[in-house]
């Protein structure tokens, strides 16, 4: 078979005062009619500059250096923009990640749409719509009669991106590039996205380019996958013996920090003390516009929340974007005023207390946030930001340096670290900056708000194993806040599971995941991607990958 | 350290940046160098520039040396316009930073009490200020600071509105940290940048202001000022163009060289936003 889209030794340079001289480096795939090839990588590995290069969206400042894209006898590098226009959008198309941004805010769903046979076929207003409205029934639109005239405001991320698709492959492409198109969307919108593509693909017989980051997506989709380091392509192959076998010392790395689906055995320890942490009835609603002529709009964030921690115990809180699960982390915090319900730490109340009064309990509960890049002053030292919490507590200011170097020092950060600025840091060393000024006050407990989705997949397992030394030794509680339930199986000692501000199921992890009893749940675990790899069986398998590493 | 970096590699701002220099080493030092007053009446009027080489700019209208005039005018020019964009500043920022953290009805309290200010003409205002107070210095950029706040408020309003959110703000009211120390210390910092871009343009704007009111006689009759020195010239520009020319010039170079280095500021501080570092 010939294949449709043949990269050859494409080197992509950077401009001068980037970190490396080559955004890409000798690359070389080739994409088959009807095939899906994977690219993964973390993030700056190149993996969506080959993409942008076929699609003409490299930025002005970067150039192809040498090789080329091949399509249907064209190098799509050199090709005249006459030309390539001609090829975009008509026999290539893209779908991109944030399905907000990449449609006109102003155009309805059917000129949105529409607009790509105006441009490229000579197709009559009656034949445009009939074709749109086909292409919406094709891609599962629930009444796409009614979705023609809406705006992309007024339709979810999953419906968005459902429009994005039907544009995509409105003229039929033979080939669909994917740059991250679930990555922004809750895990049971993607399952029904990453199944639609799949079944699209098969359908038109059309060569799927899906970029990612995420090793479940790839076990759940692709035929073929290219993994990218640092702009050099380590390692090409069939799926299965890519995710099995891996060759590369980076892939094994890669795949060794993929989270198992499966919860490891723990002790299931009976908790003499009393809980550390109580939340009975606790309520909070938001409500949205209104005036004297429409409605307001009610969102019900928590909705009669119970539960309790114990020291030493991680208590993982799961659930989809709008399940309330970040709203309950700040009411305990007290960052949001909950409407009505207790808090109790250790056996005192704090829901009602005002700011002052609050100030002596502030220390003996704190938040780890999920941004690394915004949770840092950029104008402070590093030496500041741990040491602000306890001088603001009263502790001499010498002292409370000194406490900042030895809290440096237990997130494993060099002590030089104390007279630097946060933009010096990585993504990973800073979220451990985070977590030392967390732990500048000696907390009882901690709440970590997806402290590790922002973060490469690699990274996320050091802050994890981080997290859980840290608790150990300190004995923590640790309330975890999290999406990905890969993450939640591994870290957490008992779940909740949240809904639409209810919790709607609440046990130890194993039981969770094994055997869910609430229909949500059962769906949420059903979402997981690649679900059906590194779990139970491959399992020892993974473990020989980590002792190979070591 | 970068800032001051790429200001510097900017060819625009720092000849805007020259010039002003300029201007304020004349200002500052010029009267105990030339000597001359600008009062004093020295030759016969409307010595035409270039003609007499004690006087080089010529006199004006009674014989009194321009050039003298051009130096003292300087002064008042970059006082009043440091000086009231200080003041304007000083109130400003406080409103806006306690609107825009606070939120709520202090918010609102705080918002249409800068609205009043922003929906009378700010020169009509300022010129009914300066004529109430009598015309002087003070007055004079008194009433310049009362009609250039507003844009401040609302500038670091909306800053600080965008910022009390973010997350390290969140930790600092974690860590117990009082509001007065989130304001000064974690959020006004980071602030600071379009302030200070904003404030450049300020000073400009506010030269011209007190340029304008002196053109319109109510500037202060004890010092000469280069709006002062336009406005005299007015009846005689027929016969005496560069009396009205020269310390237009001037006028417009000081608030042109303002404007280069307030651009350059904000390619300097907001490098996202002026696109030039994209990468």
């Amino acid at each position: 078979m010939k294949p449709l889209l043949h990269v050859e030794n494409l080197s992509i340079r950077l401009p001068k005062g980037a970190d490396r001289e080559f955004a890409i480096r000798n690359v070389n795939y080739e994409l088959m009619p009807g095939e899906l090839l994977c690219v993964v990588g973390e993030s700056g590995s190149g993996k969506s500059m080959t993409a942008n290069a076929v699609m003409g969206l490299l930025p002005k400042v970067i150039e192809v250096d040498s090789g080329a894209v091949t399509f249907d006898g064209f190098d799509l590098t050199s090709l005249e923009e006459r030309r390539a226009r001609a090829l975009r959008g008509n026999r290539i198309s893209m779908i991109f990640q944030e399905p907000m941004t990449a449609l006109n805010p102003l155009m309805r769903v059917e000129d949105q749409i529409s607009e790509v046979f105006l441009i490229h076929t000579a197709m009559s207003a009656t034949e445009r719509h009939d074709r749109t409205l086909a292409l919406l029934e094709d891609v599962g639109l629930p009444d796409p009669k009614k979705m023609l005239r809406a705006y992309p405001h007024q339709l979810s991320g999953g419906q968005r991106q459902r429009v994005m698709i039907a544009m995509a492959l409105a003229l039929e492409p033979a080939v669909l590039i994917a740059d991250e198109p679930t990555t922004a969307l809750d895990v049971t919108t993607q399952a029904q996205i990453l199944k639609l593509i799949k079944e699209l693909q098969h359908k038109h017989n059309t060569a799927v380019m899906f970029i990612t980051h995420d090793f479940g997506v790839v076990a759940e989709i692709a035929d073929r996958v290219v993994v990218m380091e640092k702009g050099e392509m380590v390692e090409l192959g069939k799926r299965d013996e890519v995710l099995n076998h891996p060759q590369h010392p980076y892939t094994k790395k890669l795949i060794a920090a993929v989270p198992p689906l499966v919860s490891p055995q723990r002790e299931v320890s009976v908790h003499q003390e009393a809980p550390i942490l109580q939340v009975k009835n606790l309520c909070k609603t938001y409500t949205t516009g209104g005036s004297w002529f429409t409605k307001a709009r009610i969102v019900k964030a928590a909705d009669d929340v119970n539960f309790e921690l114990h020291r030493g115990e991680t208590l993982g809180l799961v659930g989809e974007s709008g399940s309330g699960k970040s709203t309950v982390s700040r009411c305990v915090v007290r960052l949001l005023e909950a409407d009505s319900g207790q808090i109790l730490l250790a056996g005192n109340e704090i829901q009602s207390l005002n700011s002052k009064q609050l100030m002596p309990f502030r220390k003996r509960i704190q938040m780890v946030f999920q941004d690394p890049y915004a949770s840092l002053n950029p104008r402070k030292t590093i030496g500041q930001i741990i040491a602000d919490g306890p001088i603001a507590q009263g502790m001499p200011a010498t002292d409370a340096l000194a406490k900042a170097a030895e809290l440096l020092e237990l997130v494993e950060l060099p002590k030089t670290a104390l007279d630097r600025y946060p933009h010096e840091f990585s993504g990973g060393q800073r979220q451990r900056i985070g977590i030392a000024r967390a732990l500048a006050h000696d907390p009882e407990v901690l709440v970590a708000d997806e402290a590790i989705s922002a973060l490469d997949v690699s990274v996320q397992a050091q802050i994890l194993e981080l997290i859980d030394v840290l608790k150990k030794r300190l004995n923590l509680a640790v309330l975890f806040v999290v999406h990905d339930l890969r993450v939640a199986a591994q870290v957490c000692d008992r779940v909740i599971v949240m809904e639409k501000g209810k919790i709607v199921e609440m046990g130890e992890t194993s039981q969770v995941f094994e055997a869910p009893i609430h229909e949500y749940t059962k769906s949420l675990i059903a979402s997981i991607p690649g679900a059906h790899w590194r779990s139970g069986v491959e399992d020892n398998q993974s473990i020989e990958i980590m002792e190979a590493q070591v | 350290m970068n800032v001051i970096k790429s200001l510097t590699q900017n060819k625009v701002a720092m000849v805007g940046f020259g010039i002003l220099f300029m201007f304020v080493v004349i200002a500052l030092f010029g009267p105990y160098l030339y000597d001359g007053s600008p009062w004093r009446m020295v030759q016969r009027p409307f010595l035409p520039p270039f003609q007499n080489s004690n006087y080089i700019l010529g006199t004006d209208t009674l014989g009194r040396d321009v050039l003298a005039g051009l130096i003292y005018g300087a002064r008042i020019s970059l006082l009043v316009g440091l000086v009231s964009t200080t003041i304007a500043l000083l109130i400003g920022i406080p409103l806006g930073a306690y609107a825009g953290y606070y939120g709520g009805w202090v918010d609102e309290v705080l918002m249409r009490f800068t609205e009043i200010f922003q929906t009378v003409p700010s020169f009509a205002l300022a010129v009914v200020l300066v004529a109430i107070f009598e015309p002087s210095v003070y007055s004079i950029t008194g009433a310049i600071a009362i009609v250039s706040w507003p844009p401040v408020a609302r500038l670091v309003r909306g800053e600080f509105l965008s910022l009390r959110s973010q997350e390290y703000v969140l930790a600092a009211k974690l860590n117990g940290q009082t509001n007065r120390n989130i304001i000064m210390r974690e959020i006004l910092p980071n602030s600071l940048s379009p302030i200070i871009v904003l404030a450049s343009l300020m000073v400009a704007s506010a030269i011209l202001l007190e340029s304008s009111l002196s053109f319109l006689g109510l500037g202060d009759p004890e010092i000469m000022s280069w709006g002062y020195m336009i406005g005299a010239a007015k009846t005689v520009i027929r016969q005496a163009w560069w009396l009205s020319f020269i310390p237009g010039i001037a006028i417009a170079i000081t608030v042109l060289s303002l404007n280069l280095l307030g651009e350059g500021l904000n390619e300097a501080l907001n490098p996202k936003l002026s696109g030039k570092r994209e990468s």
